[in-house]
């Protein structure tokens, strides 16, 4: 075990897997020379080279797509995006190119590319630089979609993203960059679609994904002193959906509350509940809650950004309330 | 130093010509009969341009294509019947019915896929570029597309890059004066759209799109420049579509500005061009008709294999979605 910040588990998982594998580079806007806009890529350019290690000019459908025309022909690009915002610049090239291409060629092309993206609020970064577009890019076929919560998933998880032969959106979340994790001195390849279950409970199943595990586990804590026990899954990838995990801990606890901070609306909250009511409705105990982001911009000011972002203590509250309607 | 078609390569090019002009007016006919689902662009009167330009190309380089993909396809040598059966929907189509006239990939030829967004593979063949650098082969990369797509974001976005990093890219823009029903020079000031290069500061070169050996010479040496690490070039082949945007396209706009317009063009049909110099080159009537003969028999056997290829079983539609 060793202590590490988030941000240099993602340039460990970087380091080590363009130590592996000469054919994965890493292109994206600063990421070269100043080693990345959160510090992720620091120390790589000077190891690996220009050619290896990328600025592009500001061009995400450019750079994007130059991604995946380099996956069709035998790279495994990884290209970061600033902020996951940006996604939508590159819309075309994610959406109808990069997985889309697999199937249009009937198999005979492979996109063994990995997108990574920050997502979250809390920065005071407002409507364009906030937001968390997991549920947007989980709706189209043909792409994983990972959310790493801790240092240990972050590496974990990055390194089978980089070695997966599927197209990869990776959502890191912004405010975990600097945090500091206890991780495994060697951490091992995460399967991707796996979830984890980050503590055992009996009461209340919680699903989260990306930071808000991290919440959640919080959340965990206090409910314990008040006797509601609650089983924290860590999702992990939304696409593909441990759908066994969450059905299997719902079994158990007949209570489930989803969170996840992109938009409310259609969102993952949305889509696990209705896997859930299709498979085990019989099972619940109390109606299925959900926290997300309410279908509002992010606004700027830390007064009117908090209170609208997933919190501990709105797991807490929805959490408790799942628990009181059944008594 | 231009480079010239060689004469021995006439026969050849001529084939290739033929096969697309044949290629074409099967799948029109196949429309016709309502045995086509969708549509289809047709590439009848651009085949100078892309087979031109493959002529220079070799055997391991790549092309990106377009929405009006079958003749790129033909001049790289992808097989015809698979791309017929692909076209109608069939099992033995490229992508197993998965693709249609618009997704056509042959892997196997370095043709990494027609493409149905005007643009989306502009970046997709510069990645590609980039990817021969990266590897250190001699491979360029092709990429066509037409006028209309010079004007999307991604068209600027590549070249950029390809200029900066002095990939080994050829932008092939196939000018055939509309995008749909909009006349280029209704949208846009540039006249040439090659001279679209200076702002880049790489080559910009300007030809006639019907003459195959000054679409063959221009490429060349566009090639060349690109396999001696010098980076780029634009290459605008003016040229004119027979049929409408798609089959079916009754393409009443063409008449605006000119009533002549489509019988000028079609007076200089690069096919029967090509195959008088071919016959002043030397070749024999019967040499040529020999070559039609063969070009004939490999789209009537294309034709059957199409018709004859089972649609694919209603499951497949779930496979290759993702690996594993
Ligand atoms: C991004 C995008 N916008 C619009 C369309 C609809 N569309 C298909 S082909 C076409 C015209 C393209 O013109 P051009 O690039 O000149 O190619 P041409 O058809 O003339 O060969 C348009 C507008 C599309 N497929 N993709
Ligand atoms: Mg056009």
């Amino acid at each position: 075990m060793r202590e590490i910040m988030y941000r240099d588990a993602i340039l460990e998982a970087l380091d080590e897997e363009m130590a592996r594998d000469d054919n994965v580079l890493l292109l994206g806007e600063d990421v070269a020379f100043i080693g990345g806009n959160f510090k992720t890529s620091v120390g790589l350019y000077e190891k690996y080279g220009d050619l290896r290690v990328k600025d592009t000019p500001i061009s995400e459908a450019g750079f994007v797509g130059m991604g995946v025309g380099m996956a069709l022909t035998g790279l495994r690009p990884i290209v970061e995006l600033m902020f996951s915002d940006f996604l939508l610049i590159a819309a075309d090239q994610v959406v109808n190119q990069m997985s889309k291409i697999r199937y249009m060629s009937g198999g005979q092309a492979t996109v063994p590319m990995v997108i990574r993206a920050p997502i979250g609020a809390g920065r005071s970064s407002a409507a364009q630089h906030s937001q968390s577009l997991q549920a947007m890019v989980a709706h189209f076929p043909g792409m994983k979609v990972v959310l790493p919560s801790t240092a240990q998933e972050a590496k974990g998880l990055l390194k089978s993203a980089i070695r997966d032969d599927n197209p990869v959106i990776f959502f890191e979340h912004k405010m975990e960059y600097t945090n500091k994790f206890d991780i495994d001195d060697d951490v091992e390849l995460i399967p991707i679609g796996k979830a984890d279950v980050k503590r055992a409970g009996d009461d209340v199943t919680i699903v989260a994904t990306s930071s808000q595990v991290m919440k959640s586990l919080k959340a965990a804590d206090k409910l314990a002193a008040d006797g509601i026990s609650c089983e924290v899954i860590d999702l992990r990838s939304i696409v593909p959906l441990d759908r066994d995990a969450i059905i299997e801990s719902v079994k158990k606890t007949g209570r489930l509350l989803i969170v996840d901070e992109a938009y409310e609306r259609c969102g993952v909250g949305a889509e696990i509940a209705a896997n859930v009511m299709e498979d085990v409705f019989y099972y619940l105990d109390a109606p299925i809650a959900r926290i997300g982001t309410p279908n509002v911009p992010l606004p700027f000011s830390p007064a009117l950004e908090f209170p609208i972002i997933p919190s501990e203590d709105k797991i807490i509250e929805k959490a408790r309330a799942l628990t009181v309607a059944d008594a | 130093m231009v480079k010239k078609l060689a004469k021995k390569s006439f026969g050849g090019i001529y084939e290739t010509m033929y096969k697309m002009r044949r290629f074409e007016e099967e799948v029109f006919e196949f429309y016709k009969k309502g045995l086509m689902p969708g549509l289809a662009h047709l590439y009848l009167g651009e085949e100078a341009v892309a087979t031109g330009v493959c002529a220079a190309l070799n055997d391991d380089d790549y092309i990106g294509s377009s929405h009006r993909g079958h003749g790129h396809l033909v001049a790289r040598g992808a097989r015809t019947d698979m791309m017929m059966a692909e076209i109608l929907g069939k099992e033995g189509g490229y992508s197993r019915g998965k693709g249609g006239s618009m997704h056509i990939m042959a892997m196997d030829r370095g043709i990494l896929g027609a493409n149905g967004i005007v643009g989306g593979e502009i970046p997709i063949a510069t990645g590609a570029a980039y990817s021969a650098v990266y590897r250190g082969t001699e491979q360029v990369a092709v990429s066509f597309f037409g006028d209309g797509a010079t004007n999307e974001g991604t068209f600027h976005e590549s070249v950029n890059m390809a200029a900066a990093w002095k990939l080994p890219c050829i932008y092939i823009i196939e000018n055939n004066l509309y995008g749909i029903s909009v006349d280029i020079r209704d949208v846009t000031n540039t006249r040439d759209l090659a001279d679209r290069a200076k702002a880049y500061g790489i080559p910009g070169v300007v030809v006639d799109g019907m003459d195959v050996e000054a679409v063959y010479a221009a490429a060349a040496e566009a090639v060349d420049h690109a396999r001696k690490g010098k980076g780029p070039t634009i290459v605008e082949c003016k040229t004119y579509r027979w049929q409408g945007h798609h089959v079916g396209d009754p393409a009443v706009y063409r008449a605006r500005r000119d009533a002549d317009e489509k019988k000028d063009w079609m007076e200089r049909c690069p096919v029967r061009a090509f195959r008088a110099k071919l016959i002043a080159s030397g070749a024999s009537e019967a040499a040529v008709a020999a070559i039609e003969g063969e070009v004939e028999r490999e789209i009537q056997a294309a034709v059957k294999y199409a018709v004859d290829s089972p649609y694919p079983d209603a499951s497949e539609a779930f496979d290759d979605v993702l690996i594993g």
